[in-house]
């Protein structure tokens, strides 16, 4: 067998011939073919042997099939013809033909084998060898191509493929490939909803300015650490118990802020301002008539005049006490100063200093108290915080009202010269030469006083002792002159500072001098009860009225003696008052409750207004505001009155080019002086 | 401790004014501090009067009309029935805005 398979080889690529009778019964079985021919889907079917029986086949009974049918296999063909005659051309006869052919080719295939020497085996391996020989090649050129990747990639690809066993021979007979891949599963999502989480909107927003705010905080806050840091470093330098942590006061004290937020000085002004502002809605018509209401009527009645009540300031401290003084402040003038006492020599209580703005009708901006009623008081010119308090039982005090406590900056005792009965009157002085501040005051005691303001206590000195003169004695008897003459009320001078004018109970009026105080300049006669009030003309320098009790009020000229003109008023005269805008305006207060304002030029008997402006109660004092056509009365049962003038009543010269206002209204007056002076004119002369 | 009395004195009288219905302080955080009004109403103008503070403030800061400084001092909202009046300090240390409410048509 070896021998003989030596001389064989495998035949490659022959198809079956063509006559080669095909089983029925085996087309499905594998085929011969190779594997690469067949469907890949084939390997794992294992071949299924199943009985075909063709339709038309004849259906035989068991007998017959059971039968056995002898089957002999001879040699002889049995098809083979045994009288088989051929034409012989050489012997032109039939001749018998002898040997017929016995042979008879039921199944034929072609082999897969070659015979070595055949032409056929050595064209095959021709072919073999040309295709090892390009298989060759193009490995090797594979191989260069591909060491030359490598050399160039510096081993990047390095990609090792296997050994191809794709050349490998396999048994083509009996092979089939099962696959080791195992059935990949397809992928598949799979997602669950959950609840979800609760949202909030949050929003906010930033603008430049809160960058810039909270950068300066910032800041702030670094140099604050810092210090905080440098100190509780020196701090434990210093101790050596490390307990207190320098953070630990400074929270304390944020607390302590936080605590006093609702105390702070700044909620105090807010409530201040805001209160104010309430008090602008509460009152806003009264703000509207101060501002802009004008009586009409003024048009049509040019002799007469009104007054319109405004505010009333009626504090729940001042209860039963008199209004005994009032100033405008010199500086705000929608401020004032209210001093609260008694006139009632057997009912003295507490006194009361109250600062008003016109802002808040409701409540006093300042309240001082003092133990006794307060008569006076002065808003200092230069420095309105500043207000001097004279008070009844004698003393006089200097209170800052910004300070906002209840104790004055200084106060007289009875070791510094305090007067002995009630201050009427309080008076600041420009400052001396060392700027220390001056007031002067005068009592019942008969003493005018200087008050000066040094650092450390306010000192006194008296300028003058008013003698009594007695009337009846000319002469003047050392005896009578002993007695001291109590004054009432005095004024200064606006031009010469120098000199003043003094009211006395008595009724005698006395012109004085600072520089001379033993004498009188002069005595003006005229009044038979006490003097309540003297004032100079504000713009007049030489002419002043005098307000008394015998229910007159009197114009006076300086230089004469006598008055030259005298206003009944039918009542006691509380107080009087020049108006700031004119040298011919004043208004007047009496007991009956009545305002009574006078302008000369218009009428020089009557007043332009009589009007009575508080029931049951007198008035007492009476005040024109520097700036604003508003004046204030008080009257003794605390309370302030502010009215306002009508047109008619605060009539005043226009600065033309020729005089300013001051001269014009001088004019004015020097005229109605000098008409009154032409003889002691009558009324009724007058009237001709 | 003189400004104890003198802010309680003031809320004191401002409260007793007529016309006036009721004041509030609400501190830096919105929260009111000292209240007149009962709860809710109370608890609504804080609220409602906070932002608008705020809002007026940040309108005040950003027209600015070239002071950076500048700052909203007090705010008067007048309606037809009442006046708010607000009076905010944004100092950090103590941050509280003041708030009256008036009728001012009281007579």
């Amino acid at each position: 067998m070896p021998g003989f398979l030596k001389t064989l080889m495998k035949r490659k690529d022959k198809p079956p011939r063509e006559g080669a009778p095909i089983p029925k019964q085996h087309t499905d079985m594998p085929s011969p073919l190779p594997s690469s021919k067949k469907q890949p889907g084939d390997d794992f079917d294992l071949p299924v042997k199943e009985v075909v029986k063709p339709d038309n086949q004849l259906q035989l009974p068991d007998k017959l099939l059971d039968e056995e049918v002898a089957k002999m296999l001879t040699a002889n063909n049995p098809s083979a013809p045994k009288n088989m005659v051929r034409f012989s051309t050489k012997e032109r006869v039939f001749k018998v033909e002898p040997m017929v052919e016995q042979l008879m080719v039921h199944y034929a295939t072609d082999g897969w084998l070659l015979h070595k020497g055949s032409e056929e085996a050595k064209r095959q391996t021709d072919c073999d060898r040309a295709a090892d020989e390009a298989a060759a090649k193009f490995q090797a050129e594979m191989d260069r191509g591909r060491r030359d990747r490598r050399d160039d990639g510096a081993g990047l690809g390095t990609d090792t493929d296997g050994p191809d066993d794709s050349r490998q021979l396999r048994n083509q007979f009996n092979f089939s490939e099962r696959a080791a891949q195992t059935l990949n599963y397809p992928m598949c999502d799979r997602a669950t909803t959950t609840e979800p989480p609760p949202t909030a909107t949050m929003s906010g927003e930033c603008s430049q300015w809160g960058i810039y705010d909270a950068y300066l905080l910032d800041q702030e806050r670094q140099k604050l650490q810092e210090e905080v840091t440098k100190k509780g470093a020196a701090a434990k330098k210093s101790t050596t118990a490390g307990d207190n942590d320098p953070c630990e006061p400074a929270r304390d004290t944020s607390k302590d802020d936080r605590g006093s937020t609702l105390h702070s000085a700044h909620m105090s002004r807010a409530a201040k301002v805001l209160e104010r502002m309430e008090n602008q809605n509460s009152y806003n018509d009264i703000s509207m008539d101060f501002k802009y209401w004008d009586d009409a009527s003024d048009a049509f009645r040019p002799d007469e005049g009104t007054l319109l009540p405004l505010w009333k300031f009626y504090p729940e401290q001042a209860k039963r006490k008199h209004v005994t003084s009032l100033c405008w402040n010199p500086e705000y003038f929608d401020m004032f100063a209210v001093g609260y006492g008694s006139f009632d020599f057997l009912k003295q209580s507490g006194g009361l200093a109250c600062c008003y703005s016109l802002k808040n009708p409701s409540y006093p901006e300042y309240i001082f108290t003092t133990d006794s009623g307060v008569m006076c008081l002065d808003f200092h010119p230069q420095h309105p915080n500043l207000l001097a308090v004279g008070c009844y039982d004698g003393t006089v005090r200097v209170f800052d009202v910004r300070t906002k406590t209840n104790k004055p900056m200084y106060a007289s005792t009875a070791v510094t010269g305090k007067h002995t009965d009630p201050v009427w009157q309080i008076f600041w002085q420009e400052a001396d030469l060392q700027k220390q501040l001056q007031f002067y005051s005068v009592a019942s005691d008969g003493r005018v006083t200087l008050w000066t303001l040094s650092k450390s206590e306010l000192t006194h000195q008296d300028m003058m002792e008013l003698k009594l003169l007695d009337p009846s004695e000319p002469d003047g008897d050392e005896s009578t002159l002993a007695s001291l003459a109590s004054c009432c009320s005095f004024d200064f001078n606006k031009a010469q500072d120098h000199l003043f004018v003094v009211g006395t109970e008595e009724g005698q009026i006395h012109k004085c001098s600072t520089a001379f105080n033993s004498e009188y300049l002069q005595t003006y006669e005229g009044h038979a009860m006490a003097v309540y009030a003297v004032k100079w003309n504000q713009l007049h320098m030489k002419t002043f009225l005098s307000a008394s009790a015998d229910w007159t009020v009197k114009l006076w000229d300086s230089s004469l003696a006598k008055p030259i003109m005298t206003f009944d008023l039918s009542n006691s005269v509380g107080d009087v008052a020049w108006a700031p805008y004119s040298a011919t305006v004043f208004a007047a207060i009496t007991d009956d409750g009545k305002v009574h304002v006078f302008d000369l030029t218009q009428n020089k008997h009557e007043p332009m207004c009589e009007q009575k402006v508080v029931q049951k109660a007198k008035l007492t004092r009476i005040a024109f505001n520097p700036k604003h056509p508003v004046l204030l009365v008080g009257d003794d049962r605390g309370c302030v009155t502010c009215l306002k003038l009508s047109p008619n009543l605060r009539r005043s010269s226009k600065p033309d080019g020729k005089q300013t206002m001051q001269e014009a209204e001088n004019a004015k007056l020097d005229h109605v002086l000098d008409i009154a002076r032409k003889g002691t004119i009558s009324p009724a002369e007058e009237a001709k | 401790m003189g400004d104890i009395a003198v802010v309680e004195e003031a809320l004191k009288r401002i409260s007793s004014h007529k016309g006036i219905l009721g004041v509030i302080i609400v501190n830096g955080d919105g929260i009111p501090i000292r209240s007149t009004f009962e709860n809710s109403v109370t608890v609504q103008y804080a609220g409602l009067v906070s932002h608008l503070t705020y809002k007026a403030r940040s309108a005040v800061k950003q027209l600015n009309h070239g002071e950076p400084e500048d700052e909203l001092q007090f705010l008067r909202i007048r309606s037809k029935k009442h006046e708010i009046l607000i009076a905010p300090d944004f100092d950090k240390a103590h941050e509280y805005q003041l708030v009256i409410v008036q009728n001012p048509s009281t007579d």
